[in-house]
């Protein structure tokens, strides 16, 4: 047994949404404290709401997350709607589709070239890409225009990439113009090629870490598993234990006995006839699942884009009243679920999952493997304390593995609803 | 000449601007980066540390005594400090827990505490000058480029 003895303080995780921290700490070669943190500090969403009008509910509860303001708009609206029993048109339903793929387009390539593709290349930054290196001149180019082509479908249909105003309760209040609709659809075409390198660059990328963990993901109206589940959205909830970390500004969630995984990678994996390499059970095959998400989301909205004429329709009306409502929606980082209780037509309460949350005990746990697989493998120095060089490399690849994940900590941290044990002293 | 040095910054907010300005980037990014060096930026790149700056430019209200400290921090490092969006320019909506009812704060004072958050969160001009605002939520884009076109691009340019 190696004898190393070392604690490792992440204080900012870079190129990530939002801020998270990680403690740990290494005895005896082993893994002895892992504690992945969200820092973000709250905001009382699910408090501040109550009160408030429902119809206004979805703009307000969009606030929650920059990047994912998009998704929770989707989610909000439709919790509304199943509470009052408003049931949306087709043109409606295929307009928030287009919604939801500009979200993914855009939410995907910031995290894949932005946030990933440095590592890959042992850059600090895309920004400090080599010009006069090919790939590197081509790939840095390649960034700016998949993330515009997401961008303008997003203005297109909802009017803006981020707290989108054009969706509304009962529809949208703005349609796509035929002259905007073809621009798009040249710039979607325009991102293919450049979408298809990023599939072969993470396609190629050699890093890997293999999970047992259950996936779930919503597919076709129900919620699935890699281990069988099948059920309603509104049974989701059901299915989860919530379990509060001392540490973390964010609630984490079980599913049966542990940690489970949702977003890009669960949804190839449940998909009824993946592309290969899928199912995969390489973590950071999430980067490459997302990759081949852009694409998938250009050619569908392409296609919705070429034989849609969209009409002015008024969205429809409520008399309000009450209910109880669930909106389940697939966001770029997996499964969002939003649970509103109106009492005459306000909000009496609210409930809201977001994707980090869920995947939060498991980014832990894969640190954990990551680090103990590590210190197996650095040979049989009998230090207490570890080179420098050890620690700066574990700090890195601890990034890397975590970016994989695509976490959301502004999103993570809206929480109210948390039973704190009394503070250590 | 000399590349401007620029930070940017987020506190508690959504970060609805910083993704903004990303995609702001998307038609920007060749001028821009000849004339500013986006040095502190988490979103862009792993800064280690900050140092001086030119401009720092910083999003999200304040909600403890750390976050004052960290802006104060950037404030004596920078020339300029432009608060960015609508948390930053006047608390809100970060700021709502200021108007909870007696019970609404009840409910959240374990989190409160257990974080050591301020009784009450604050835009950045009550703890530190501002120099220039970019209201909204997000920011209003146009006023974010005439601005960054005012203070970096046409500086570097003469």
């Amino acid at each position: 047994m190696h004898q190393v003895n070392f604690d490792l303080s992440l204080e900012e995780i870079s190129k990530i949404e939002g801020a998270a921290a990680l403690d740990l700490s290494v005895k005896d070669g082993r893994v002895t404290k892992c504690q992945f943190k969200i820092t973000e500090y709250k905001r009382f969403y699910t408090q501040a709401i109550k009160g408030k009008a429902a119809v206004a509910a979805p703009a307000l509860l969009a606030r929650i997350c920059g990047t994912c303001s998009n998704a929770h708009i989707l989610a909000a609206i439709k919790a509304v709607e199943n509470a009052l029993q408003i049931t949306p048109s087709p043109q409606t339903l295929s307009l928030r589709h287009l919604v939801n793929n500009g979200l993914i387009i855009r939410d995907h390539a910031l995290h894949l070239y932005i946030f990933s593709l440095p590592d890959l290349f042992n850059q600090d930054s895309l920004l400090d890409f080599d010009e006069n290196d090919p790939q590197q001149h081509q790939l840095l180019h390649d960034a700016f225009q998949v993330k515009d082509a997401g961008n303008q479908l997003s203005i297109l249909a909802g009017g803006r990439s981020v707290h989108a105003p054009y969706p509304m309760v009962g529809g949208f209040i703005k349609f796509p113009d035929p002259a905007a609709t073809a621009k798009v659809i040249g710039l979607l075409k325009s991102a293919r090629p450049a979408v298809e390198r990023l599939i072969k660059v993470f396609a190629a990328w050699p890093q890997t870490q293999s999970q047992t963990i259950p996936y779930l993901a919503y597919i076709d109206g129900r919620i699935k598993s890699s281990d069988g589940l099948d059920i309603a959205e509104k049974d989701y909830r059901s299915h989860l234990q919530k379990k509060q970390l001392d540490y973390s500004q964010a609630s984490a969630y079980t599913y049966k006995v542990g940690g489970y995984m949702t977003g890009a990678l669960a949804r190839l994996n449940l998909a009824p006839n993946p592309p290969a390499p899928f199912p995969s059970k390489n973590v950071y095959h999430n980067n490459l699942a997302q990759a081949v998400e852009i694409l998938q989301a250009i050619d569908d909205s392409i296609a919705i884009l070429q034989k849609t004429t969209f009409k002015p329709e008024k969205p429809l009306s409520t008399s309000g009243g009450s209910g109880d409502g669930i909106g389940v929606i697939e966001a770029p980082r997996g499964i969002l679920y939003h649970h509103l209780t109106i009492k005459d037509n306000v909000i009496a309460d609210a409930e809201i999952l977001v994707p980090t949350g869920q995947n939060q005990l498991n980014i832990e746990s894969d640190i954990k493997i990551l680090v103990d697989q590590k210190l197996q493998h650095t040979g049989s120095e009998n230090s207490a304390t570890p080179g420098v060089e050890l620690k700066k490399q574990l700090a890195h690849e601890i990034e890397v593995l975590v970016r994989a994940y695509d976490p959301c900590m502004s999103c993570a941290a809206h929480f109210l609803k948390i039973n704190w044990l009394p503070a250590r002293k | 000449m000399a590349k401007l040095t620029a930070g940017w910054f987020t506190f508690t907010c959504c970060e609805d601007s910083t993704i903004l300005f990303t995609e702001i980037l998307n038609t920007h990014w060749q001028e821009w980066t000849k004339a500013i060096d986006f040095k502190y930026a988490k979103t862009l790149r792993n800064s280690k540390g900050i140092g001086p700056m030119d401009i720092a430019f910083v999003e999200g209200a304040i909600s403890s005594a750390s976050q004052a400290e960290k802006l104060k921090q950037i404030r004596e490092l920078s020339k300029t400090l432009v608060a960015i969006g609508a948390c930053a320019v006047t608390g809100q909506p970060s700021a709502q827990r200021n108007q909870f009812t007696t019970e609404q704060l009840e409910a959240i004072k374990p989190i409160l505490e257990r974080f050591s958050y301020n009784e009450k969160v604050q835009r950045l001009d009550e703890i530190v000058k501002v120099d220039f605002s970019v209201p909204g939520c997000p920011m209003d884009e146009a006023k974010f480029i005439e601005l960054i076109n005012k203070l970096c691009i046409k500086s570097t340019l003469i």
